[in-house]
């Protein structure tokens, strides 16, 4: 009965949404005020629908309803409570629930926040989320219902993926719908001005903290999925270059580009065109990396569904959505004149510099996720594309941005003079090498080349920002409630510093080794012993498995005991747990692999990995400046002055 | 309208026929010449010890089939318990081939997710993959006791493709004299 209701809650949810990309739409397009009024209304409605969808799957899930074929597919009596819950993501037609679900939360947010902009761009930008909500609720509703009943329903349901069996599961997925979806704010805006025919840079002044809020979201999601992977894979890294990973890495960099972009537009009035672009860019990466992950075009660790019937109903959707915005673009974009000059050297010279970068980055990466099938479309069969094109690729591209980074915040807006740069960024570039060079050869157990490089750059990163703080601000303005978008800026871009120490240092001075270890025996590795202390059967709720304990001692005393496990889940694929002492200079991390026979010995994976924190680390700071932009009291300011504007007109004869 | 605005969604029309023929596209209607031929002769070291050799030569008189799989193919891991459950099979010989990869990581990777093959052959520069006319990995071959091949699927193998062809097929080689 429940399940019907969330079923029949999600045909009402598509009935509104309907009604929400059209209505609003006429009624701003002809001024008919009482279908503009209908948007705020339509929005919530739907959230409250699919709110009641939600919960009913949920529900559906806590009892073990396993009529339900989502339900029996990817669930059991044994499985916890937490992976229950989280289980209702775990995978396609859960996810696409949770997508529809934050899409509406979004819709929903813009509602309550957009006091401050005319009601007529207010219904333009719900109407065209209510767009996206519709091919998504169709899509659902036709292809991939999560409520759908089973004839014959089973006694005990399948198991839930092991991968996803784990606590960080429960927020990751979550976390980056916020950033992809997030998206799709800047994405309406954008299709609202050009709809409105005024590509001025009003819709980008407004979508600046939506934009950065996605970003937020999307970051936190990419960390902690880069997290999940390297304590759930077993396999040492934090980064694999997997199709998946790129879907969200892509976005990200075209996001990263956006931010910056839509501060030209806002502050400058220039680069209207191309921010437009940019907006529709980083939703289209966001839906084509759902297309990618859902369509089974390509394969990958993650892909759970591959269904013909799916591909070819989101490839439509694709067309549709980006080939509709990009028609639009092409015949909106020309009417836009941008007379703003800028020279050679200024901030906006610095900032397309930052714009080209990043999207050279992130479509370098695009080919590279999708010459799989480029290949095969040719009929040249199926191959997989591996991390060596991937890094070749990075590497050139990120520590040019890294540098650039040391340079805009100085600029000046339209003009600036390279001798007084020269002037300033003397000091810093100085101090850089000084500090960058003793950090290579202090830190690190041995020089090498690269090292010295990612810690100049990291350096340099790091002086010019303390440069800036002296010069530009004294703590105290720094702290203030005017500053936290500056304070924003200077955390986040610390974060990639942070994050170059990371990425450097444990790329280059990682080691690894597989040994087999019998009971007692010990192996050195970078000078910290690990020694095999036995592993002993235990079992979960849901599963069995081993676990081992491995002493760690450095000079004799001891540094750690370690927990590796391996478990063994119903669908027979074993999985790993790795056990892992965290520092912040060092993880010490081992995987438990076979037991040898006859000798009572494991296989075990043993990893040195020094500064590996400092990767997430840098990524959740890039985030939190990011958040603190966000609150800037700027944009909380204009709300108000706005609402004092259109407070006045009260009971004065129109 | 001028043009260099068109040129986005001149990208994009390029960007979405390339995934639609990618949808369409059915990776078990990849033919290989080499079906109904003798298996292309290779000489190659164990992946676990490169002492010992591996020829399709030792192989004569037993159906087996050449898996080609890598430990950087992202594909390979999702198809790898499907060929876990393969070995368990009886009057198969399963034949790793390890195409273009590293000794290390390969013996880790198998370590970690289980070991299927009888033998693995390494063969990190890809000749013998060049002489089998290997598109990408995964790839598997199977062959007839008279060291024929007689099947080839391009891509992971499913659980359809595993009940429907190779199973059948598989008895009937089995039923097949020398």
């Amino acid at each position: 009965m429940i399940v019907e209701l969330g079923h029949l809650a999600l045909i009402i949810a598509l009935c509104i949404a309907i009604c929400q990309a059209t209505l609003p739409l006429a009624g701003s397009q002809y001024g008919i005020r009482s279908w503009i009024a209908l948007a705020r209304p339509l929005a919530r409605l739907q959230l409250l629908f699919i709110l009641i969808s939600f919960a009913s799957l949920i529900y559906a899930f806590l009892v073990h309803d396993f009529s339900v074929r989502y339900v029996a597919s990817n669930s059991n009596t044994a499985l916890p409570v937490l992976y229950l819950i989280s289980g209702v993501w775990g995978a396609h037609e859960g996810s696409l629930l949770l997508w529809a679900l934050i899409l509406a939360v979004w819709t929903a947010a813009v509602t309550v926040f957009s006091r401050s902009i005319p009601n007529n761009m207010v219904a333009r930008v719900i109407a065209v989320m209510g767009m996206i909500s519709t091919g998504f609720l169709l899509f659902m509703l036709f292809t991939s219902n999560p409520f759908e009943r089973l004839q014959f329903p089973p006694l005990e349901g399948r198991e839930l993926n092991p991968l996803l069996q784990d606590p960080g599961l429960a927020i990751h997925p979550p976390m980056l719908y916020m950033g992809y979806v997030g998206f799709s704010v800047a994405f309406a805006f954008a299709i609202a001005a050009m709809l409105n025919g005024s590509l001025d840079s009003a819709w980008a002044r407004w979508s600046r903290p939506w934009t950065i809020a996605a970003w937020v979201f999307l970051t936190v999601g990419i960390v902690m999925g880069s997290g999940w992977a390297y304590y759930e894979l077993g396999w040492g890294g934090w980064w694999f270059w997997d199709p998946v990973e790129n879907a969200s890495l892509m976005p990200w960099l075209v996001g990263t580009a956006l931010m910056h972009s839509l501060v030209v537009t806002d502050k400058r009035g220039a680069f209207k065109a191309w921010t437009v672009l940019l907006a529709i860019a980083a939703f289209s990466l966001s839906l084509l990396g759902t297309f990618l992950v859902r369509s089974g075009v390509l394969t990958s660790v993650h892909a759970f569904a591959t269904d013909p019937a799916r591909g070819v109903f989101i490839l439509g959707f694709l067309i549709v959505i980006i080939g509709g915005s990009l028609l639009l673009y092409a015949w909106r974009a020309s009417t836009v004149k941008s007379s703003v000059r800028f020279e050679p050297v200024s901030r906006d010279t610095g900032l397309l510099l930052n714009n080209v970068l990043l999207i050279v980055l992130a479509a370098s990466i695009l080919l590279g996720t999708l010459y799989p099938i480029l290949i095969d479309a040719l009929g040249l069969g199926k191959v997989s594309v591996g991390p060596p094109y991937f890094n070749s690729i990075f590497i050139p591209l990120a520590i040019p941005l890294a540098w650039a980074v040391g340079v805009g915040p100085f600029l000046r807006w339209r003009k600036d003079s390279g001798q007084r740069l020269a002037k300033i960024l003397i000091v810093p570039l100085v101090g850089s090498v000084v500090i960058g060079t003793l950090a290579t050869l202090l830190v690190p157990p041995y020089f090498t080349w690269g090292a010295l490089l990612g810690l100049i750059t990291a350096s340099w990163v790091l002086c010019s920002l303390l440069v800036l703080v002296i010069r530009q601000m004294s703590i105290r303005h720094l702290l203030s409630r005017f500053g936290r978008s500056q304070l924003g800026m200077l955390v986040a871009h610390a974060g990639i510093a942070v994050f170059a120490i990371g990425i450097c240092l444990t790329s280059i001075y990682s080691s690894q080794k597989d040994i087999q270890l019998a009971l007692d025996e010990s192996y050195d590795l970078d000078g910290y012993l690990f020694t095999f202390k036995g592993a002993e059967r235990f079992s979960g709720p849901n599963f069995n498995g081993f676990r081992g304990v491995i002493e760690v001692t450095e000079d004799g005393k001891m540094v750690a005991e370690l927990h590796p496990e391996k478990r063994f889940y119903q669908t027979g694929m074993p999985m790993t747990e790795a056990g892992i002492d965290g520092g912040i200079t060092r993880d010490l991390y081992v995987a438990l692999g076979e037991e040898t026979v006859g000798r009572r010995a494991w296989v075990l994976r043993i990893y040195h990995e020094p500064f590996v924190r400092w990767v997430w680390a840098g990524g959740m700071m890039m985030a939190f400046g990011g958040l603190l932009a966000v609150f800037d009291a700027r944009y909380r300011r204009r709300r108000l002055a706005a609402a004092a504007v259109s407070a006045t007109p009260i009971g004065v004869p129109a | 309208m001028k043009m260099r605005f068109l040129w986005p969604l001149t990208l994009f029309a390029l960007l979405a026929g390339l995934l639609g023929i990618g949808l369409t596209l059915d990776p078990k209607k990849v033919d290989s010449p080499l079906i109904n031929k003798n298996a292309p002769a290779f000489d190659l070291g164990q992946l676990n010890d490169s002492t010992l050799h591996i020829s399709p030569d030792n192989l004569k008189g037993q159906v087996w089939m050449l898996h080609v799989w890598a430990s950087w193919c992202s594909v390979c891991l999702g198809e790898h318990p499907l060929i876990n459950r393969l070995s368990t099979m009886q009057g198969l010989t399963l034949v790793g081939l390890n195409y273009k990869d590293d000794r290390l990581a390969a013996l880790s990777w198998l370590n970690k997710l289980g070991n299927p093959y009888q033998a693995v052959a390494f063969d990190p520069e890809g000749k013998a993959g060049l002489d089998w006319g290997v598109y990408g990995v995964p790839e598997s071959y199977l062959i007839d006791k008279h060291g024929v091949i007689r099947y080839k699927e391009v891509g992971p193998i499913n659980d359809t493709v595993l009940k429907e062809t190779l199973l059948p097929l598989i008895a009937q080689l089995q039923a097949e004299t020398l």
